[in-house]
This record gives structure tokens, sequence and C-alpha cells, in this order.
């Protein structure tokens, strides 16, 4: 195992395994946070750190961890490390902390966490599993990010509101307006919204691997009939 | 020479999804007319426009799903949906509402699902939460023509408003909305005023002519009987769903005469008739057993009175019809038919 494909770590993260697209872990803080971008990319970087640094942890432990303990030890590097981002967000971005809510502490049952800590961490050296966490963490983050976009511009109209709450007071005006106020579709802010908008994002994720499947296909039967090419 | 048709078993013409979409459209025309007497020409505009826009959208949706596009619209079954759909519109809403409404109604609710015959839930219904839910300012535009009197718009003033939202001078838009009868009742009732001279108005208190939810009642009612003579429905669902309106208001008008209206306020205004006959008797969507759609029907009638009477939106219709729609697997699991021959006790169907 000593030998792991960075690029390939990087492909699972972001699209082929995609934590929020193919394995759809982590589905409450996705719908209930995804309502502005803003909430979002909070969410999305609490979650990024935690994965990185539990993993890290949980990888540089890995030797000294019973087997016969170590979900109960990974929990607890995971709340550990979930409740100083907490604290630390609580200090430095308090209105984004409350914005967040019930949601920011409960990253530590998010299963993507412990299905990457118990899954990868745990039997990779510390690196790949720095990475792993990042990799898997952006592309959590990315589609909580899209999903975040969609529902603000349907639901309110704008992209970035808030940003103040995360980036500091020069982002007070970076609030871009898109849609009228009445054309604000409120349906998208509320839960519903938050399904039908994943679901319409996991069948274009879908619809095109199966497009690039088929253009594989076409290209792959129509050279040399022998092995199929692999390019896992 | 001419035989009677006294004894059974008799044989009837095969029903075609075509001649049942008929019947039914035909069945909406007195209580279309009605609206459009008493409402104005808003209702027709959101008809017209609902129509078109739902039958653009299943053409497309067909199209993009490569299966065959002409019987799936001549079928009629769209426009039945649409039409359905748009008389539960306010009449003084703007143009959008309508297209809206029937774009997510087709696409979401019925083709997403897999087309007719295969969603899970009332796309009229569907369409129409969506709007209420999402745009709650517009959907609340409604203004009987007949309240209003002279000031009521003619065709050209009403798509001029629906479409630009232009009113011609001399006209403000708050003397053409009017309180619907409910939300006047959930006014008063917050106001803590007696429900009696409420409901007392709308029950022909104030002049048969003003009540107008009265007229459109038995518009619709017209439809209805219509339908069963057909045998395009069975009466189970609408004769459940009204048991079920008048059972539950009766209930609390019997514990809190005071602050709950009566039966037959319920049962005359908002969507009761319409929804009993009409929205909740969709073959597709309602139970198929013979006591499941009673079970069906009156669960949709207690829930409507109940959302009537304490949720936040002042008719429950669509929200019941909805409701009851989940349940629609579990009731026909519990209600199967016992098959001819199989156990000695009970009756069959």
């Amino acid at each position: 195992m000593s030998d792991v494909s960075y690029r390939e770590l990087a492909v699972q993260g972001l699209w082929k395994n995609n934590p929020g697209l193919v394995q759809i872990l982590g589905m409450c803080p996705m719908m209930a946070i995804s309502t502005t971008v803003v909430n979002s990319l909070g969410l999305a970087l609490a979650t990024i750190l935690t994965m990185v640094v539990s993993n890290g942890l949980a990888s540089s432990i890995r030797h000294w961890v019973r087997p016969e303990v170590r979900l109960p030890v990974f929990v607890m590097v995971v709340a550990s490390v979930v409740t100083v981002i907490e604290l630390l967000m609580n200090a430095y971005m308090n209105t984004l902390y409350h914005a967040l809510g019930i949601f920011l502490p409960l990253i530590v049952t998010n299963c993507i966490v412990i299905a990457r800590v118990e899954g990868f961490a745990a039997r990779n050296q510390v690196i790949p599993a720095l990475y792993d966490g990042l990799m898997m963490g952006l592309g959590f983050g990315l589609v909580l990010i899209v999903l975040g976009a969609i529902r603000e511009v349907l639901g309110f109209g704008t992209l970035l509101a808030n940003a103040q709450q995360l980036f500091g007071p020069v982002a007070a005006h970076w609030t871009l307006h898109i849609l009228p106020e009445q054309a604000h579709f409120l349906l998208a802010i509320l839960p519903p919204g938050a399904f039908m908008a994943l679901a319409v994002l996991i069948a274009l994720k879908q619809a095109l691997e199966r497009r690039q499947a088929n253009r594989k296909q076409v290209i792959s039967t129509e050279p040399i009939g022998g092995t199929a090419p692999s390019f896992s | 020479m001419k035989f009677g048709t006294q004894s059974s078993p008799l044989s009837e013409g095969v029903n075609s999804v075509q001649r049942v979409m008929l019947t039914v459209w035909l069945a909406l025309v007195p209580g279309t007319i009605a609206a459009t007497a008493l409402l104005g020409w808003g209702v027709l505009i959101n008809v017209v426009l609902a129509v078109m826009t739902g039958l653009a959208a299943e053409a497309m949706m067909l199209w993009l799903r490569a299966r065959p596009v002409r019987p799936a619209i001549t079928d009629g079954s769209v426009v039945v949906l649409a039409w359905i759909f748009a008389l539960c519109l306010p009449n003084l809403g703007p143009w959008w509402l309508p297209v809206f409404g029937a774009i997510f109604a087709v696409i979401v609710a019925k083709q997403l699902y897999g087309g007719l015959g295969f969603n899970l839930f009332n796309p009229a219904m569907v369409g129409y939460v969506v709007l209420l839910i999402s745009f709650p300012e517009p959907m609340t535009r409604w203004g009987p023509a007949i309240d209003v009197g002279g000031g009521a718009l003619n065709l050209v003033q009403s798509l001029a408003w629906s479409f630009s939202g232009a009113l011609p001078t001399g006209i403000g838009y708050d003397g053409l909305s009017v309180a619907t009868p409910l939300d006047h009742m959930r006014e008063q009732i917050m106001a803590g005023a007696p429900i009696h001279a409420v409901t007392q108005s709308v029950l022909g208190g104030a002049g048969l002519a003003r009540s107008w939810n009265l007229w459109l009642g038995a518009a619709f009612l017209l439809g209805g009987a219509l339908m069963l003579w057909r045998g395009v429905i069975r009466w189970h669902i609408p004769v459940a769903v009204l048991a079920g309106v008048a059972g539950m208001s009766g209930f609390l008008w019997l514990i809190a005469p005071a602050t709950h209206a009566s039966p037959l306020f319920h049962l005359v205004s908002g969507a009761t008739i319409f929804g009993a006959f009409f929205v909740a008797t969709d073959p597709v969507t309602a139970s198929t057993t013979q006591r499941g759609r009673l079970i069906f029907g009156f669960g949709i009638g207690v829930f409507t009175v109940l959302i009537r009477s304490f949720g936040n939106y002042p008719d429950g219709v669509a929200f019941a019809v909805l409701l009851m729609n989940l349940c629609v697997p579990l009731i026909d699991y519990y209600t199967q038919p016992r098959v001819f021959g199989h156990k000695t006790a009970g009756k069959l169907r």
C-alpha cells in the first residue's frame, strides 16, 4: 500500500467516488446548510479541515491503536478536532458560527469523516492520508458550495450574501444581485428544494459519465479487437 | 325494436384514456364558465396559459425521453391536468403563475416519475402547492368580479393586468382584490370575532347573488354528476371526501361552536367540492380498492378541515390530497379485496 497514486486519490475524491454525488454521505448537513454560498463555504471549510487533521492524526497513531478499539479511538480523535474547530469559529466567525448552528458540532457524526479515517487513514502513511482527507473534503465541499449557489440564486436571488461573516468587513459589499425580488423561488431554500437540487446534480453527473462511457466504448470497439483499454 | 337493458351482466364499451379525459374535460366546462362569469376573465387566461404551457412541456419531455409524442399529447390528459391546476389559481395573478406551475407539474410531478400512470402525486396539486409555497404573495391575489361590481376588468384589461401589471386608470388593485371567505374566516378567528356572522355572509346571508362560492360549488357539482353518470369516477371518493369534511368540521363545531365554522360552511367554501370530484378522483394517484377509496377520501376530508382550522394556509385541500397520495400504497396494501373462493367469511368487493 506504499505506492499510492496521488492522481488517483484526487480523481476518486473529486469525481469518481465523490462523497456528495456518489457515496451520498453526510446528507444531513448537506441539506440543511446549503441555503447560501457563504454557509456552504463555512461548513465546507470546517469539514475539509476536520478531514485533513483527523486523517493525519489517525494515520500517525495507527500502529498503536489495537483493531478492537480503533473505532472509539478514531471517533474521539475526530470529536476533539471538531471541538477545536468549533471553538475557533465561535471565537473568530461568531455570526457564521450561529448560522451553522448544530451542524458544526455534528461534523463528528458526518459519515464521510469516519469513513475516510477508518477506510483509508488507518491503513496508509501520513502524507497520503492527509492528501486523501483534503481531496475527499474538497469533493464534499465543492458539491456543498455548488448546491448552496444554486439554492441561493433561486431562492434569494443573490450570490455571496453575508460574505462578511466569513471574510471580514471587506466582503460586506460582495453580494451579487442576480434575480429581481419577485422572482424569488422560495421552494429552493426549503428542504424539498435541497433534495431536488441535489437530485439534479446527481443526474447531471450520471449523464456526463454515461456519455463519456459511450464515447469510450465507440472508440475502443473501433480498432484492434483485443483487451479493452484499462485506465484504473 | 328496442331491447331493455335491465338485466346484468352488461358489457360496456371500453373507456380509452382519450374518452375518459374528454368526459372529465366536459365536466369541467360548467365550472369554468361559472368561474369566468363570477371571478372574471383572469380564470380563462389562467386556463389558456396553463394548457398551452403544459402541452409544450409534455411534448418537450417526451421528445427528450425519446418517447412517442403524439399519443400522449392527443389523449387529453395534459389538458385536463393543466385545466384543473389552472382553476386553482387566483384570478388576479400574474401570467407567470400558470406558466411556471404547469411546467413544474408536467415536468417534475408527471414526466420525471415516468409519465401518465406512474406519478405518485397528483401533478395538478404539486404544481399548485409549489406555487403556494414559493410565491405566497402573488398566490393571494383573489377578487371576485361580482364583489367589485362595475370595477371588474374586461378581457383586454385582464390581459394587460396579467401580462404587464397595468391597471386602467381609476381602478386600484386594492379595489379589485378581496379576502376569500376562508381568509376572512381565518382573520375573524384570529381577531376573536363570532364565527357565526362570518359564515352567514358566505352561506347566502348577504343575498344569494353575491354568494359566488355557492354558485361555483353548484357548477362543479353539476360536472361531478356528469362524471358519475358517465362512469368516469365512482361515488366512493367524492362521498368519502365530503363525509370527511362534514364529520371533522361537525366534530369541531360541536366542541366549540363559537370558534369553528359550521360543516355547511366548510362544505361549500374553498375547494371542497372541486377537490372532492375533480382532484381526489384522479385515477392514477388515488387508491384503487373499494374500501381504500373510502379511506383515502375520508382522510382527505379530515385533513382538509384540520389544515383549514389549525394550519398556516387558508385552504387545505391540496395539502390533504398530497398527504393522502403518500398513504395510497399503504392503504392499497391493507385493503386488498378477498379473492373469490378464498376464505369463507366476509363479503366480496
